[in-house]
């Protein structure tokens, strides 16, 4: 059992060592809050891996485990094994992890995991790079963002996780984001009570890798939706509903000029971004339909 | 350093507790993030709504509200880390960050 | 009560596996382990084997679904060879770290490159420091047996640590043998049904497992890795012990054929070990005082048991089954060399790679030089080629 040192009004401490402003802090305690204390979490390393803890001392009071960048998925489909194997069908088994350890090197297991059917809810926060290891491009890093190794902006767009997870004929997954609370806690729920892998694709702002004040992280996040930059969708038993239809999507700069790591765009790049947004807007529209 | 082997039982030192071999974390506990801080936040008592909408979005979950109570506000300061979500989120303007120094 | 069967080492390794009531199986299949995986999920697919089986897409999340399968508190089971094994590399330290007592059969072949689908030891040698311990089995009975008494010492709380038990592939996994198989009650008398005994996965009892550690509490849990290995020394020798009373045959970490008397030896693992002892026996009867000493379990390295086999022999041939690139000698050659007194001449001969067979001629050539006098202290490659570095002329493109 834990050692009680501190008060919290669920299962995560009030001081945790997340950057100001950062929006995984809010994600977890959120998604947490809703799974309840019924969980078995896994975290890979990674700025989430501050909730495991730091030697006897625990960032969360459930149980967990720290895995490895490439096998969130893969450990949460032995637990998940492990425990029906006891006759144990009613414990959430939770994967959460970034986007580098979901959409880069952790691709693989969770491919697996969705093929296979394993009852798993896998949450990826997504920050769009490798933030703990210091602002690297991933495969999430959206297109004509700088990060350490994109220092002339990304040149390609984005992957798209959700195209890839339905590819996959999962029972539920759902993009969110972290200034929609009360549509990522409704998706959360849904997500626990799926009969078969579930995924969670949550925007997560990052004020040091993102170049913006702490205080606008929520605020970029909205209007990364309000642009369609981030679009907020679900998908159930085959049909896709996308739960924000802005009739006249804000213009794309709205979004960019927020942020310190669009700077380096000129006038074409924003276009071309925003020609790519605009696209993908009008394709799920029509998927949605 | 070299110890016997019949020195190392891994039987725990008190009846109280269970020896783990390996990492493991099990004490709950905080940092005192609330050192972090440089700006603090300072609400308008008088325009405040009790909405709620700072509390959602405080990332430390350091927001308490008292529901017609005076405050009705309260933050932990222990644990703020002052990175002004609220003051920025606030529908009514009600919070505004003001320097730390200031407050003291 | 016992009856005999015909097996190959692979199927005495699912039978082992079956009979210590394994609950979760995530294997991927590998030449030339893959009727393991087949085998298993046929047998939780026939209702015989009350297992989940996990069908997974690598032996990385092989290896990780018995970590977090494990940590629930059931027993898990996976196989790997070569290659395979190599991937788990990264999560074999986990569970060793992590002190998950799993045991897992690896069928020995080679590691590319180059490619080869045969035995040799260069895979498990390869993990020879990943916090495992490591048995080396001679025939399918011993296939069978040293599993079961791998569950036991891997459990053992004061070993707390996981088993590989090796296996050369083909020549023991593909060899059909005839096998005394206790019965379930039998085995459930010797293998108790499997409780965590340190940290789990439990809901209703919390922790958070593998976090990040400090520096200053990463010795001490090295150090706690290392007890657990010196345990399991003394452990083997009760669960051999035991295993002797209960079923009847002896086992010992360390076996020696005929080398009481002898004036050389040879040092060997796996299923060489038996031509040795076939050549021990012919060069005996034509006067030779020579003798055999097999590696049952290579980590923890039982240097004393060792010693104790080897007796006053002043003359000790080590062949190995991996290359042991660029050190001074093979590596059961670096371990047997530290466990002697410097003036016993111990000489390191690589034969076998890739499924090359390693012939009663091969071991008759090692005890041919090791008489000759100037001991050298090159690694002597007993059975390769002449002229090995002309094996490929390209034609050039003109």
């Amino acid at each position: 059992m834990f050692k009680i040192e501190t008060t919290a009004n669920r299962f995560i401490p009030h001081g945790v060592s997340a950057c100001a402003g950062c929006g995984l802090e809010l994600i977890i305690r959120n998604v947490l809050d809703v799974l309840g204390e019924d969980t078995v979490v896994v975290i890979p390393p990674g700025c989430s891996a501050l909730f495991c803890g730091f030697g006897r001392e625990a960032g969360m009071r459930l149980a967990s485990f720290q895995g490895n960048l490439e096998s969130t998925a893969a450990y949460a489909a032995g637990i998940r094994a492990g425990l029906a194997a006891q006759g144990n069908d009613h414990t959430t088994v939770l994967g959460f992890a970034g986007d580098g350890a979901t959409v880069d090197i952790g691709l693989q297991s969770l491919s697996g995991m969705l093929e296979r059917g394993d009852r798993v809810l896998y949450v990826c926060y997504d920050n769009e790079a490798y933030m703990n290891t210091g602002i690297q491009g991933s495969s999430s890093t959206p297109y004509g963002a700088w990060t350490t190794t994109t220092p002339g902006g990304k040149a390609t767009r984005r992957k798209d996780l959700l195209s890839i997870v339905m590819a996959h004929d999962v029972p539920y997954c759902a993009s969110a984001s972290v200034a929609y609370i009360p549509d990522l806690r409704r998706k959360v729920q849904k997500a626990k009570d799926a009969p078969g892998p579930a995924v969670l694709h949550v925007h997560s702002p990052c004020p040091t890798g993102w170049g913006c004040p702490p205080a606008k992280s929520i605020e970029v996040c909205r209007v990364a939706v309000q642009c369609g930059a981030w679009l907020l969708y679900e998908y159930e038993n085959g049909k896709i509903t996308l739960n924000q239809k802005p009739k006249q999507l804000r213009p794309v700069s709205d979004y960019v000029k927020l942020q310190g790591r669009f700077r380096g765009m000129d006038e074409q790049a924003v276009a071309a971004l925003q020609a790519q947004v605009t696209q993908h807007y009008e394709e799920m529209l029509h998927k949605s339909e | 350093m070299r110890v016997q082997l019949e020195q190392l039982m891994t039987t725990p030192k008190s009846s109280e507790y269970k020896t783990i071999l390996g990492p493991c974390a099990y004490v709950f506990t905080s940092s005192n993030t609330g050192s972090w801080r440089i700006e603090r936040p300072r609400v308008d008592f008088s325009t405040c709504i009790q909405c709620g909408t700072c509390r959602m979005y405080c990332p430390a979950d350091v927001i308490t509200i008292h529901k017609g109570q005076q405050p009705p506000l309260e933050f932990q300061w222990d644990y703020c880390k002052g990175c002004g979500i609220c003051a920025n989120e606030c529908p009514k303007h009600c919070i505004q960050m003001i320097s730390e120094r200031s407050a003291e | 009560m016992s009856h005999y069967k015909m097996l190959d080492g692979n199927a005495a390794a699912v039978e082992a596996m079956k009979m210590a009531r394994v609950k979760v199986i995530s294997a991927y299949p590998i030449t030339p382990q893959s009727s393991i995986s087949e085998k298993l999920s046929d047998l939780v697919d026939a209702g015989e084997l009350d297992a989940k089986y996990i069908r997974v897409e690598s032996e990385h999340t092989a290896m990780s679904c018995a970590v977090g399968a494990q940590l629930t508190g059931v027993r898990a089971a996976t196989a790997t060879s070569s290659v395979g094994l190599a991937l788990m590399h990264e999560i074999l330290n986990v569970a060793s770290g992590c002190r998950v007592p799993i045991v897992m059969p690896v069928v020995n072949r080679s590691l590319a490159s180059p490619w080869s689908l045969w035995c040799d030891h260069q895979d498990s040698m390869a993990e020879r420091d990943s916090g495992w311990l490591q048995f080396y089995c001679e025939n399918v009975q011993d296939v069978f047996d040293t599993l079961l008494c791998a569950y036991r010492i891997a459990e053992d709380r004061r070993v707390q640590t996981p088993v590989m038990v090796c296996l050369d592939g083909f020549f023991l996994s593909h060899s059909m043998q005839k096998v005394l198989l206790p019965e379930q009650d039998e085995v459930d008398g010797f293998l108790e049904e499997y409780i965590p005994k340190n940290a789990y996965l439990n809901p209703a009892d919390p922790m958070v497992i593998n976090d990040l550690t400090p520096t200053d509490e990463i010795t001490e849990m090295k150090f706690q890795q290392a007890v657990g290995f010196a345990q399991a020394k003394v452990v083997a020798g009760e669960v051999f012990a035991d295993f002797e009373k209960e079923f009847g045959r002896h086992k010992g970490v360390v076996e020696g054929y005929r080398a009481e008397d002898a004036d050389a030896i040879i040092i060997t693992q796996g299923s060489m070990s038996g031509t040795a002892k076939y050549v021990v026996d012919k060069l005996r009867e034509g006067g030779q005082k020579v003798g055999a000493v097999k590696i049952v379990m290579f980590r923890p390295f039982p240097h004393e048991a060792l010693r104790q086999a080897c007796g006053s022999v002043k003359k000790i041939a080590v062949l190995d089954r991996t290359a042991g690139l660029g050190a001074q000698g093979t590596p059961l050659w670096l371990e047997t060399k530290a466990a002697l007194d410097g003036d016993v001449d111990v000489r390191s001969y690589v034969g076998g790679l890739a499924g090359r067979d390693i012939s009663p001629m091969t071991i008759q050539k090692v005890f041919e030089d090791l008489h000759q006098e100037a001991p050298c202290d090159e690694v002597n490659w007993i059975d390769c080629k002449d002229d090995p570095m002309h094996l490929r002329e390209v034609p050039l493109h003109v």
